[in-house]
């Protein structure tokens, strides 16, 4: 039954990836990973489904610090997740959960979260900003490195939790952590003045 | 009659696609052309967008102004070319607002026009010697080294002089000093046009001044910009520590301003680094608080740059404003060079039948709605025409700026259509992309027709360049590529 309904979705997939509707898969931060690379599946991780997640875990992102260990590429492993909430800027909120070791970036573009990664991951834009909203969770994320701050430098809507959503990366301890996406057009004024960070 | 010719295009149209759509005509291919696509496809799902720019190929400044050793900030071509490629968008080259099609005309064949057309062209310092050879602005030099048709017969000189003049201190001007100075074999690796390249090679320049009027609290460069310059292997930097002593208003401008801070900070430890001396090294200078008062030709070389007269400054507080603005002192001092590069910002050029104010240089407007006149008043908006990017907000901020400049201009669209300001496109239906081919067809043809009496054959490339059929449809248009 998991069979069929895998190769149905298979199926499904290779016909929308033909009609260049690869929208989703390609938007997925990789970083020096050229995206016609290999077939990425269309579908939300059930915590059941384990045979595509290693192809959407696998990394080369050089940035990142990972807490937790690499998957060893096993498809049959126990793949751990964590809750994380997205609040939009119209203040709704999406509840997720993000597989150990995904960046915020990925996770929300699989889950149609509309956060921008314009430089798909590779820290040379600010579009994914996120701001956290606990400064319990904040201060559990590692230190931005020098590029990550030079890049928050530019972000919109700047505050004292902001992040890179692509360099945060999912671990257990991040477990419960709430997300805002910065309220772009109320932030944004036609002189170009930034706000000061509140 | 022309409306029973855009009937029948219209029943010829696609089955899926709306009888009536909202036809929305973007000019200028850069990102804020395809954001304001991308949002105007998101939040209208009836509309057919066309992106119309006046190169044969898309993406304006992130294709000719980004430098070629920052392939990752051009990343974002990806998400433009998947723009282009939905079925209710379209790319279209060659097209030129004011020549191949007037602007009144785009309006009659459109409902919605946005004019995101940029800044292509510069400020003036306006002293004299201005018009001297060796003098370029920066966005031209930067167009050179990328491979932009109408700068690659630039040919700057840069085989006669050993020290080249940048004024300015913003990014363009760090690039522009990294590319004259980045050992011509990491250059060799980028996508930087080969001409640049073969110059670059050959080049004498060793030693490169930027030129600010004001101190390096005011820098307006960035810090990854400014960290990678620093940098450079085998570069010495020299920075004054006198120019890196702040006054109490410094020290409140920094106070507020993260990007300043950083930046003040980069400079401070860059000045107090070891001062490595080896002769061949190459040299770059930070100049504070000199402002240009003319150029200086030399003996020899009539109406050749040979240096900039410059007068020294102090900083004083403007009136009203708050800020900080450089003030002379009476004191000259000269700095020799062979080749100098403007960079103290672009300029947008306006076009028959627009209103432009000429004094911010962009097109008055109220959160993207075009204004008539410059005087402000609400009441006089141009009904159907909206702006968004550098033409809306002036020549500053970065490519995700525009995601916001954007998402304003989509939402005074959004609302001017729901308020019933723009007439109903049932009402009112309009050829749109049909309308502009055949409108641009006719205008080649008069165009090529003159031009076989005058110098025989003469055909365009590349007229229509669609993403979904490259090769198939459009023999002569062109694969996405960095270089032009």
């Amino acid at each position: 039954m998991f069979a069929s309904r895998l190769s149905r979705v298979g199926a499904w997939t290779v016909k929308e990836l033909c009609k260049g509707k690869y929208k989703s898969a390609a938007r997925m931060g990789h970083l020096y990973r050229p995206y016609g690379h290999y077939l990425q599946p269309l579908f939300k991780p059930q915590s059941g489904t384990k045979i595509f997640q290693d192809t959407i875990f696998q990394r080369h992102n050089t940035f990142s610090t990972t807490a937790a260990d690499n998957h060893s590429g096993e498809e049959n492993e126990e793949e751990e997740t964590i809750s994380v909430s997205f609040v939009d800027k119209d203040g709704e909120e999406h509840h997720i959960r993000v597989p150990i070791g995904m960046s915020m970036l990925e996770a929300a573009h699989e889950n149609d979260i509309e956060l921008e990664g314009a430089c798909e991951g590779s820290l040379a834009c600010s579009t994914c900003h996120v701001i956290v909203m606990d400064m319990e969770y904040y201060n559990k994320l590692e230190d931005p490195t020098d590029e990550e701050n030079d890049m928050l430098d530019l972000a919109f809507g700047l505050t004292e939790t902001s992040r890179l959503g692509c360099q945060v990366i999912a671990s257990p301890e991040l477990d419960g952590m709430r997300l805002a996406l910065p309220a772009a057009t109320r932030n944004f004024a036609v002189d170009g003045f930034i706000p000061k960070p509140h | 009659m022309a409306f029973c010719r855009a009937k029948t295009w219209f029943s010829r149209s696609f089955s899926s696609l709306s009888s009536n759509p909202l036809r929305v005509c973007v000019v200028g291919s850069g990102p804020a052309g395809f954001y304001t696509a991308e949002k105007m496809l998101k939040a209208h799902q009836g509309a057919e967008i066309d992106i119309v720019d006046r190169l044969p190929t898309p993406f304006g400044l992130v294709r000719s102004g980004v430098a070629p050793d920052h392939p990752e900030t051009k990343i974002v071509v990806n998400q433009f070319s998947r723009v282009a490629q939905n079925d209710r968008c379209s790319f279209i080259g060659n097209v030129t607002l004011g020549s191949s099609i007037s602007l009144s005309e785009l309006r009659e064949l459109y409902h919605v026009v946005v004019l995101a057309y940029g800044a292509e062209s510069d400020r003036v310092l306006g002293i004299p010697g201005e018009d001297f050879a060796g003098i370029h602005s920066a966005r031209e030099f930067v167009w050179w080294y990328n491979g932009h048709p109408d700068c690659k017969n630039l040919d700057p000189d840069l085989k006669s002089t050993d020290t080249a003049v940048i004024l300015g201190q913003g990014n363009v001007a760090l690039d522009v000093a990294r590319i004259l100075l980045r050992p011509t074999m990491e250059l060799a690796k980028t996508d930087i046009a080969s001409h640049a390249l073969a110059a670059l090679e050959e080049s004498s320049i060793r030693k490169v001044y930027l030129v600010g009027r004001r101190g390096p609290v005011q820098a307006a460069c960035t810090a990854k910009e400014l960290r990678e310059i620093l940098g450079i292997k085998d570069l010495n930097v020299h920075i004054q520590e006198s120019d890196l002593l702040k006054s109490p208003a410094d020290e409140e401008e920094l106070k507020n301003n993260r990007i300043q801070r950083r930046v003040y900070e980069l400079l401070s430890k860059a000045a107090s680094g070891p001062s490595l001396t080896s002769s061949g090294q190459r040299e770059l200078h930070f100049v504070f608080f000199r402002k240009p008062d003319r150029f200086l030709d030399s003996g020899d070389r009539n109406g050749h740059v040979a240096g900039v007269h410059c007068e020294k400054t102090i900083l004083k507080e403007s009136v009203g404003s708050g800020k900080q603005i450089a003030v002379g002192t009476g004191q000259f001092e000269d700095l020799e060079c062979g080749i100098v590069l403007k960079s103290i910002g672009y300029k947008s050029v306006p076009i028959n039948g627009l209103p432009f104010d000429h004094h911010k240089g962009i097109v008055p407007n109220i959160q993207g709605r075009v204004l008539s006149n410059t005087t402000g008043n609400p009441t006089l908006v141009e009904e159907g025409l909206y702006v968004c990017g550098w033409l809306k907000r002036g020549p500053t901020g970065i490519i995700a700026t525009n995601l916001y400049c954007a998402e304003e201009t989509v939402a005074s669209i959004s609302e001017d259509l729901e308020q019933g300001k723009l007439p109903s496109t049932s009402s009112l239906p309009k050829p749109g992309r049909e309308g502009l081919l055949q409108s641009c067809m006719r205008g080649r043809n008069e165009k090529s027709s003159e031009d076989k009496s005058k110098t025989g054959n003469h055909s365009e490339k590349g007229f229509t360049y669609k993403f979904s059929s490259l090769s198939r449809k459009c023999k002569k248009g062109r694969k996405v590529q960095r270089k032009t």
